[in-house]
């Protein structure tokens, strides 16, 4: 048995039947993590006696029958949620050296249940951007190191493919879950904001970023999920919504539901691969012979959907990173003289170029001769996005849409321009934008071998459909994995 | 030339609450530096802002103390810029939505009444504090300032003189600690000011170019910059030069304005809703509960001191304009009710001491309560009234309680007038060749009598009534 290949349940049913002690889990993924990270960069800190020495605490709580979900689980923790005393990087050289004096409150609720960390999964610097690529680490994706793992949780999703952990938790403002999930042929799966608590998740963009899961298929993401929701006091944005389990629809019967289909989605002309349309058209098919039924529709406000994420998350950007200053932690220049030149080169060699575009393009919108053109009217037409979806749910269960317009692309293919990159997130932005819930699961492969994956929005609060659908399909789905050691 | 100056007003006030506006820390002034700080509000990354519930209702309690509307729906906004003593890199506060709008604020100058209106009163968060050692020729910042929870008074330009810039902030002074929201103390940075000013002619229909002076922290250097300020611009305006729109910083030493930096180099705060916060809503049964905590404004006081207990306007308002003394006027009356001859002996007796230096309302060394059986006890004729100056003193001197200080040093007028007579004759039977010394012409015996009279009634009755006593039975 390979137990680095295995399911978070399967893992927590061998861990209490004493098949295996957590620290052999726990050496096992330390083992592989040697082999093949060097090369794969999914980890940007591994840690390495802190896992075993949590494994073997977590041995001892499941020995005494003390055991909870997650104990002695060995999961990776993105590298822009902060661990007190573990290095914090956010992928950025100016947060290098940054060790937080505290634990996000996810972390605190993980620690109490006895869950091992192997280490912090790579990012885009600061989670802005969708390939993963920084320069401590160059994440590739397992199926094809010559290809980026997507971003921004790019580490978090390479390392679940790669078995590099049982699972793994992130964050996504536009699709940073979903996106690296669907090119690395993992589950991703984004709760309604506020389901989660964002204390201690180095902000990108607040109102839009979220907690979520990554793992190998939709229920793991429920079973992980589970651990990590629920209201925080430390975060006013935190929902005092009752906590549900996630899990509980899956085996359902998916008979009769109504799965919305928007057609800007599939359009040619919004730049979608016809490899990937054509799977994930299949894939729907696949749910109608379930016997769900599927309803055409139209989101005619997608054609926003950039412009406005881009304006609402750089503004946010452009404030939140302005304490990135180098005065009290941090990477602070040794050039200049006053406190002006100071934070000025501090953050001119800290920052890498796409996070200065966007605070860039941030202060230019919230500047007072441009906010009304630019934030104000990105608010507005966040409202309609809202009114939009609301509008479908009206009719329909859950929307079904690719993830992504095509699979992985090259590391080294630097073709793309910075305004072909951000198109690329149209598949993914509008959930965050209405705050709503969506999981994306592999649905097919191209040509190539590269994973195809598909996302479901659901309602807000509305979870457990999501997880129920893609469960259902993962159940009929002859997933492959990347073909590795 | 003569000109009308154009004054508006910014007022800071630090607000009372037990924590910061958004962290847990302590809210408390001083402390050892940056003991009262925390990730948050020391701006690690990942830290979030918590509103403080009681910032809120405090801000409500000021803006209904000053005739505001309350807006029901209210929202915070970050204002960006960089600075050390700011670790966010922004400020929260209210731009677009503030707590309370308009509003008015009497005030009397000289027996006029005049009405300055308030533009709004927004929340906001204290930066922290930086202070400068020139001897290692660093900056070092304190924490624990920041995130003190802070509402800002706007005026209208509605106030022409320095006098009338005085007379609104201690109107206002007034009113935040009559509410309990703000200590007030100009010495502790507890309320702070900015100043804008303009000059305009009589004839001029339009304000002038005005020039905001920043961080005036006591009611002198308030007067004091407004003066040099209107001189200046008087002096540039007359020479037929052109005021500069700018800010300027005020130097206590030298008594003058310099300039900090113009409009050009103004900054460009990039306000925006900040998304960390949700919007505040308050329905009509938050705010009624929030109105009934509201204690008596001192008007009110005023009217009761007038009305009910017919002190004169003038008395009334010298109690009311010091909340600890009128909270101590009233206290007392509870103990001893005689408004006038209490509020005589506050006013007189009490503010004496105060003004000396000798105590300070908020620590005194006696409570209402000791301090009505004084009053009670001069306007008895228990005491006479001179020693209950003495008294007061004593009491302030030693701690000790009226009563005790009365008995222990004879001031205490006994009624029973028997007891002493019956001493005397006791005293005069025993010193009966001191008496006939006396009546032969000795009179400087007197004085051994009176001694020994004193001895045996000490704590009986003050030497006034044995003197007198003695003096009828020796005649």
């Amino acid at each position: 048995m390979n137990v680095t290949n295995l399911k978070i349940r399967e893992i927590r049913d061998l861990l209490d039947k004493k098949s295996f002690s957590s620290v052999e889990l726990t050496q096992a993924y330390l083992d592989r993590i040697k082999k093949i990270d060097g090369e794969l960069q999914s980890y940007i800190t591994i840690t390495e006696d802190l896992a075993l020495n949590s494994a073997k605490n977590a041995q001892n709580k499941i020995d005494n029958g003390n055991s909870s979900p997650l104990c002695g689980i060995p999961i990776s923790i993105k590298d822009n949620i902060c661990t007190d005393g573990i290095k914090t990087t956010c992928g950025s050289k100016s947060l290098e050296n940054f060790v937080p004096p505290y634990n996000a409150t996810i972390i605190d609720k993980l620690n109490s249940q006895g869950m091992v960390m192997l280490g912090k999964a790579n990012l885009d610097e600061f989670a802005i951007g969708s390939t993963t690529q920084n320069i401590f680490a160059k994440t590739k994706n397992p199926y094809d190191f010559s290809k980026v793992p997507g971003g921004s949780s790019g580490g978090c999703a390479a390392s679940v493919s790669a078995s590099l952990c049982a699972g793994s938790i992130g964050s996504d403002t536009g699709g940073s879950l979903r996106q690296p999930a669907s090119l690395c042929g993992v589950t991703g799966l984004r709760p309604t904001y506020g389901s989660v608590s964002r204390y201690g998740l180095v902000a990108f963009a607040s109102s839009l970023d979220q907690i979520g899961t990554i793992a190998k298929d939709a229920h793991d993401c429920a079973f992980l999920l589970n651990s990590i929701v629920g209201h925080d006091d430390n975060d006013a944005t935190s929902l005092k919504a009752k906590t549900i389990d996630f899990a509980s629809k899956i085996g359902e019967s998916i008979k009769g539901m109504k799965i919305a289909v928007p057609k800007e989605f599939y359009d040619e002309n919004n730049g979608i691969n016809p490899e990937v349309k054509d799977t994930v058209l299949n894939a729907a098919e696949k749910y109608k012979e379930m016997g769900a039924e599927l309803i055409e529709c139209s989101l005619p406000s997608l054609k926003y959907a950039v412009s406005t994420y881009l304006i609402l998350s750089s503004a946010e950007a452009a404030s939140n990173l302005s304490r990135i200053d180098g005065i009290k932690y941090g990477h602070r220049s040794t050039k200049g003289e006053t406190f002006g030149d100071i934070v000025r080169n501090s953050r001119t060699e800290g920052f890498g170029d796409e996070v200065k575009r966007r605070i860039l393009l941030g202060n230019f919108v919230l500047s007072s001769e441009q906010y009304n053109d630019y934030y104000e009217r990105a608010l507005a037409l966040r409202q309609r996005f809202i009114a939009d979806y609301a509008e479908i749910f009206e009719k329909c269960d859950v929307i079904l849409t690719p993830t992504t317009l095509s699979t992985a692309t090259g590391i080294s293919e630097n073709i793309m321009t910075p305004s072909n990159i951000y198109l690329d997130n149209i598949c993914t932005v509008t959930v965050d934008i209405a705050s709503l819930p969506a999981i994306s699961t592999p649905c097919g492969y191209d040509s190539n071998g590269m994973p195809i994956g598909m996302s479901i929005i659901g309602k807000k609060f509305d979870e457990a459909t999501i997880i129920q659908l893609a469960d259902a399909f993962e159940k009929s789905f002859d997933a492959i994995s990347p073909k590795l050691i | 030339m003569s000109y009308i100056p154009v004054i508006g007003l910014e007022i800071h006030a630090e607000l009372l609450t037990n924590s910061k506006i958004f962290c847990s820390c302590s809210a408390e002034f001083g402390g050892e530096q940056n003991t009262r700080c925390c990730p948050g509000c020391s701006s690690m990354p990942g830290t979030l802002p918590v509103l403080n519930q009681t910032a809120v209702k405090y801000a409500i309690k000021a803006g209904l103390a000053m005739n505001c509307d309350i807006n029901k729906f209210s929202v915070f906004d970050r204002k960006n810029y960089f600075y050390p003593d700011l670790p966010k890199a922004y400020q929260i506060s209210q731009l677009y939505f503030p707590i309370c709008v308009n509003g008015n604020i009497p005030i009397n100058i000289d027996g006029k009444e005049k009405n300055i209106r308030l533009n709004r009163i927004h929340i906001e968060e204290d930066a922290g504090k930086l202070m400068h050692d020139d001897f290692n020729g660093v900056s070092l910042i304190d924490f624990n300032r920041g995130g003190i929870p802070l509402i800002e008074i706007v005026t209208e330009p509605d106030i022409n003189s320095s006098e009338e810039a005085k007379a609104f902030v201690e109107q206002v002074s007034l009113l935040l600690q009559y509410t309990g929201v703000c200590s007030c103390k100009m010495e502790q940075g507890a309320l702070r000011c900015d100043v804008n000013i303009s000059l305009m002619k009589s004839t001029d229909t339009e304000f002038g170019t005005r020039v905001e002076i920043k961080n005036l922290n006591s009611l002198k250097s308030i007067v004091r910059a407004i003066e040099y300020e209107i001189k200046r611009q008087a002096r540039l305006l007359d020479n037929g030069d052109r005021v500069v729109q700018e800010t300027r910083r005020f130097n206590d030493n030298h008594g003058d304005t310099k300039s900090m930096r113009s409009k050009e180099d103004a900054h460009d705060y990039r306000y925006f809703p900040d998304p960390d916060i949700p919007q505040v809503n308050l329905s009509d049964e938050d705010l009624e509960a929030i109105r009934a905590e509201l204690p008596e404004l001192p008007n009110k006081r005023l009217e009761r001191y007038i009305n009910e207990y017919d002190l004169s306007k003038t008395d009334a308002q010298i109690i009311v304009n010091q909340k600890t003394v009128s909270d101590f006027y009233d206290e007392t009356l509870k103990e001893y009710n005689n408004p006038k001859s209490v509020s005589n002996f506050v006013i007189v007796e009490l503010l004496r001491r105060v003004n000396l230096g000798e105590i300070s309302m908020d620590n005194l060394p006696f409570s209402a309560k000791d301090f009505a059986t004084l009053i009670e006890m001069a306007d008895t004729d228990k005491v006479s009234k001179n020693d209950a100056k003495k008294i007061l003193r004593l009491m302030i001197e030693t701690g000790k309680s009226s009563l005790d200080i009365a008995k222990e040093n004879g001031f205490l007028i006994v009624s029973d007038m028997s007891k002493v007579d019956e001493i005397i004759t006791m005293v005069l039977s025993e010193n009966a060749e001191a008496v006939e010394q006396y009546k032969n012409g000795e009179t400087k015996v007197f004085g051994f009598l009176m001694g020994q009279c004193t001895k045996k009634l000490k704590g009986v009755c003050t030497p006034k009534v044995i003197k007198e006593t003695l003096e009828a039975k020796l005649k």
